[in-house]
């Protein structure tokens, strides 16, 4: 299935039949989820109206992991199998996956501002979402610190594989160093102790928070090949 | 294994003859220790709770600001091609240079921290947790800034990037090993931090070579 991919103008092809579903179908889920947990979702017993906030920050914080584990993946396949596209992929998606840890921590801060009575604290899951977003900037600013691309794009995906097998332990490290943070209510084992009507709003503003990122992804793809063809027509002349 | 030895040795020598390499980096130890009363003022209790703390991010500094010279001169010379031919693996001529490094840098490191603590008001009793956990953290230092070192070989403004790169995979190190110390003055034992420190420079000692290797190998085609 990977190999199908492989073609460029194929891929070019099916991502511009693609997009416009894609795009419109994230703007309706995230029009959708954002009415619904606006306005439609019940209020927190003890945090009130302040709760809202969550159905931005979870949904983006899954995200942001979501992102940095594709960019792995990907570059799992750039390096193994020199897939043409995967490499693409992944520096793709970086700038995206950096966008969503910085929402997930500015909103979170805007957050912890009523609810902790702070901007931000030293807990184990916002150091390990911070540490993530330097991974991230790491990553783009590796891959862009080269004048060959090909190089930068090589060296990217190696620095993404060392991060990846690093998050775990980073994760676990700063666990035991500070915890502070609401422990896991949704992903977890005996199933979500969140309430149905916040559970589902979230979930329909998860998916569209993935329909954005795959549209954003196959937009800044595009771009990307685009880019390519220009250096290589303005090689040759 | 004599290819290796001989690996260590010579950068070993190079370090020695090019003088001032181990002066540089234990004065630029000494150096970020000395700011730290500077800027948060002088009074012993301040300074004897985040002694350890001061020490440890002193030493991951000082392992930063001292890691272009892992590969670059070999790159520049040519040194790092022939290694890349040569029958010993890629991957055990890094683990050499890192060895090598490591004896340049953390070591000296290591022995200088406990006179160094005395300046930030550490309690004696507490040294040794602190200078067996650079012993152990500091090999950890060396082979991650290896791979940092090895990705940004020929980029452009190569010691900053590298900082960048490598520091948030500093950071176990860094939790552990000033968590020994803090269990300590909670009356604990470091034993757990420590040994998990260990466990962390073993895998980096397996898993950075290799990575450090594919990146030398990128940089050199």
């Amino acid at each position: 299935m990977i190999a199908r991919f492989a073609n460029p103008a194929r891929f070019m092809r099916m991502s511009a039949a693609l997009l416009p579903w894609v795009s419109v179908l994230a703007a309706i889920a995230i029009a959708a989820g954002l009415a619904w947990a606006l306005v439609f979702a019940p209020p927190d017993y003890q945090q009130g109206e302040s709760v809202r906030i969550m159905f931005i920050h979870v949904p983006a914080a899954w995200m942001a992991s979501f992102v940095y584990l594709l960019m792995a993946a990907a570059s799992v396949v750039a390096l193994v199998w020199r897939h043409p596209l995967a490499e693409i992929a992944a520096q793709a998606a970086a700038p995206v996956g950096a966008a969503f840890t910085l929402v997930c921590l500015a909103t979170g801060s805007l957050w912890g501002r009523p609810m902790w009575g702070a901007w931000w604290v030293w807990d184990a899951r916002l150091t390990s979402v911070l540490v993530l977003f330097f991974l991230y900037l790491g990553y783009i600013a590796l891959v862009n610190a080269f004048d060959d691309p090909a190089r930068g794009a090589r060296a990217g995906s190696l620095l993404a594989l060392v991060g990846v097998v690093n998050l775990p332990i980073i994760k676990f490290s700063v666990d035991w160093w500070n915890t502070l943070h609401q422990p896991a209510s949704v992903i977890r084992m005996g199933g979500p102790t969140i309430d149905i009507s916040m559970l589902l709003p979230l979930l329909v503003m998860a998916a569209g928070f993935m329909l954005l990122f795959a549209a954003l992804l196959l937009v800044r793809m595009r771009t990307m090949l685009n880019e390519r063809r220009v250096r290589a027509l303005r090689l040759q002349g | 294994m004599s290819g290796f030895l001989g690996l260590v040795r010579r950068d070993l020598l190079l370090a020695w003859r090019q003088g001032g390499e181990i002066g540089l980096a234990v004065g630029f130890f000494v150096l970020a220790v000395v700011l730290f009363p500077f800027g948060v003022g002088p009074e012993p209790e301040l300074l004897r709770r985040v002694s350890g703390g001061i020490i440890w991010v002193a030493a991951l500094l000082a392992a930063v600001a001292s890691l272009d010279r892992i590969f670059a001169a070999d790159h520049a010379d040519g040194g790092l091609d022939l290694m890349a031919l040569s029958p010993l693996p890629l991957a055990a001529a890094v683990l050499a240079k890192c060895a090598a490094h490591w004896l340049t840098t953390g070591l000296p490191l290591t022995v200088v921290s406990p006179a160094l603590a005395l300046i930030v008001d550490m309690d004696p009793a507490d040294m040794p947790v602190l200078a067996l956990g650079l012993l152990i953290g500091t090999p950890a230092l060396s082979l991650i800034g290896a791979i940092g070192a090895a990705l940004t070989l020929g980029a452009r403004r190569p010691g900053v990037l590298s900082a960048l790169l490598v520091l948030p995979l500093y950071l176990p190190p860094l939790i552990f090993g000033t968590g020994a110390a803090a269990a300590r003055l909670g009356g604990g034992e470091g034993r757990a931090h420590l040994l998990l420190l260990g466990a962390f420079s073993l895998a980096a000692a397996v898993l950075a070579p290799l990575a450090a290797a594919a990146a030398l190998r990128d940089a050199l085609e």
